[in-house]
């Protein structure tokens, strides 16, 4: 018989931890079909961030580092700096990314650090419970927004990539999503680039992901998939919103 | 060849020689001479400046450097190693080296840009969250600076553990004569723990979340045998006229150096007072004060701050023996002949003390 589809070889034998429903699996699985694929399992290094996305070092079998919440882009700039020809991609959830690492990731992508973020955003703090994060959309109950997100008192949701895309050292931004299948697969494309871009050394690449969090939207896995395609998306637009010639 | 420099120009020097091949800053005053020297010396040696856009931001780019291999460093004052204390308790937890330096400013709060030693406690109790320890190198000069920066790098890889070198702002704008003769580069050792990329090995992961509370309390165990192990080797001071002292003062850095100044003069008035300098912090010379509390009783801390060696002091002399404090927090410099007169009071009346 023959096999079609398989652990990929850069994912350990290992159950992740992730909630039923929750995007983090179908994104780490990506990741590592793309180590496969493009061959960069001895050349890769994974920073790891504070939050649902911290275990990836349980997962990926490559050199992970884990950092501090919100330090990913900095950790990354010691390591590239030290490391120019290995690939370092920063795995951040979008309180890391957008709240506590603003200034991290901010400037990392103004230096045009030739690193590459992959940016899951569910607009929420997952692991600390379903707290509001910069991504959540407005009207959005959390547990920290009990009556929804009000913007004249907790400010607006964050567009990270349109944010980063104003900086002349960012040179690949690109918002997709895990919610169905097509998405997925570009998804997987959008990866693909990302790593090529560092690889070209054209500047700061970074993925943004939109996520379903069933557990803390309080949504069957279903439902939670219908609200990204429905409501997160309209605030997040997917699509590429920064490429420079690669 | 000796060379006029300052302070804060000779610990990059000195860095860079001793095969620091990373610096990671954000300016702040008394130490802004550092990063500025370090912008042109460290690309021209092939390395890797970043001006930084935090202090947080420059400690995890440490901490990445470190992880990747590198000797690396950062600087900064007071205000700044405070941001730069997460970063700290990270790389102490992950066990990764790496060289702080710290010229102390007046403080709390946003102080002054005055020399000070008011960060002690800070540096010498790990300073960030977790149970966990930084050795702390205290210099007293520029050439001190020189010879302490390449054994920070040392300690920090032979431990893996932070390095904090806790100047003032007085050793970093201050210029001396120095020589950089004796720094040898560092031989390329094969470290085992770094990120290279998994390339003919397993995967590594670098890490300090450990779920399980008895991994974790192993971890910390672990950790605290190496800090007793650093305990054990690595204490290090200067003993001054000691021998036939009837006072003994205990200050380090710039307060030792000012001290030494009225130590010469206490002398030339028949006043037998000697001097116990540390020079690392942590580790704390305990012994050295504990023997001689055997023979002289009178011990006389003086610091730059409002009493935080003196801490220390009390803990090794474990209620034996009198300590006399002087302190000057706030940036001020008290000069020799200020400290002449203070402890010059103190060794009379221990005289009347004695005859009564």
């Amino acid at each position: 018989m023959k096999k079609v589809y398989s652990r990929p070889k850069s994912l350990k034998p290992a159950h992740f931890h992730y909630c039923p429903g929750c995007g983090h699996s179908i994104v780490n699985r990506l990741i590592a079909e793309v180590i496969d694929e493009m061959n960069l399992g001895d050349k890769i290094i994974c920073v790891a961030p504070a939050g649902c996305g911290m275990l990836i070092y349980n997962y990926f079998d490559v050199d992970c580092l884990e950092s501090a919440h919100g330090r990913g882009a900095a950790v990354a700039t010691g390591i590239k700096r030290v490391r120019p020809d290995n690939l370092v991609v920063s795995y951040q959830g979008d309180g890391d990314l957008a709240a506590i690492g603003t200034a991290e990731s901010f400037h990392a992508a103004n230096r045009g650090e030739n690193i590459t973020i992959i940016f899951v955003n569910n607009g929420v703090y997952g692991m600390t419970g379903g707290q509001m994060a910069p991504t959540t959309i407005l009207d959005q109950v959390t547990t920290t927004t009990p009556v929804g997100r009000i913007s004249e008192k907790a400010g607006h949701p964050v567009r990270m990539c349109e944010v980063l895309a104003v900086l002349d050292g960012t040179s690949y931004l690109e918002r997709v999503a895990v919610h169905k299948p097509a998405a997925i697969v570009a998804t997987k494309k959008a990866l693909v680039k990302a790593f090529q871009h560092q690889m070209n050394k054209t500047g700061f690449s970074m993925v943004e992901i939109l996520s379903p969090c069933p557990t803390n939207w309080k949504m069957d896995p279903l439902q939670a998939c219908k609200w990204v395609e429905d409501v997160m998306s309209k605030q997040f637009p997917i699509g590429l919103v920064k490429e420079v010639q690669c | 060849m000796k060379k006029l420099m300052s302070g804060n120009a000779a610990a990059g020097e000195a860095a860079v020689l001793a095969g620091c091949t990373c610096y990671f800053g954000y300016p702040i005053t008394p130490q802004n001479e550092l990063t500025e020297y370090m912008a042109k010396r460290v690309p021209e040696a092939g390395g890797v400046f970043i001006q930084s856009e935090s202090e947080i931001a420059a400690i995890n780019m440490v901490l990445g450097a470190s992880v990747a291999g590198a000797r690396a460093m950062t600087s900064s004052s007071g205000p700044g190693i405070s941001l730069k204390q997460e970063g700290i308790s990270y790389l102490a937890a992950d066990e990764l080296p790496a060289v702080i330096l710290n010229m102390v400013r007046g403080g709390p709060g946003m102080g002054n840009i005055s020399p000070a030693q008011s960060d002690y406690l800070q540096a010498t109790r790990g300073g960030g969250h977790g149970d966990y320890r930084t050795i702390v190198l205290a210099p007293s000069s520029v050439q001190e600076i020189a010879d302490l920066m390449p054994l920070a790098f040392d300690l920090a890889e032979k431990y893996r553990n932070p390095v904090v070198v806790l100047g003032d702002g007085m050793l970093g704008q201050m210029m001396e004569p120095v020589e950089f003769d004796h720094i040898k580069k560092p031989e390329p050792v094969a470290k085992d723990y770094i990120l290279t990329g998994a390339k003919g090995r397993p995967s590594r992961m670098v890490r300090s979340l450990i779920f399980d509370v008895k991994e974790q309390e192993e971890h910390n165990w672990k950790l605290a045998r190496k800090f007793q192990r650093i305990e054990q080797n690595e204490v290090r001071y200067e003993t001054h006229l000691v021998d036939d002292a009837e006072l003994v003062v205990i200050a380090y850095g710039t307060a030792a150096r000012i001290a030494k100044g009225a130590i010469a003069r206490l002398r030339q008035e028949g006043l037998k007072v000697g001097m116990i300098r540390p020079i690392t912090l942590w580790p704390f010379p305990t012994k050295i004060i504990q023997e001689t509390s055997k023979t002289i009783h009178d011990f006389f801390v003086f610091e730059m701050s409002a009493g935080q060696l003196v801490e220390d002091v009390k803990l090794s002399l474990e209620g034996k023996g009198r300590v006399h404090f002087y302190g000057r927090p706030g940036g001020v410099i008290p000069t020799p002949v200020e400290l002449f007169r203070i402890i010059s009071r103190h060794c009379y009346q221990i005289q009347r003390v004695k005859k009564s």
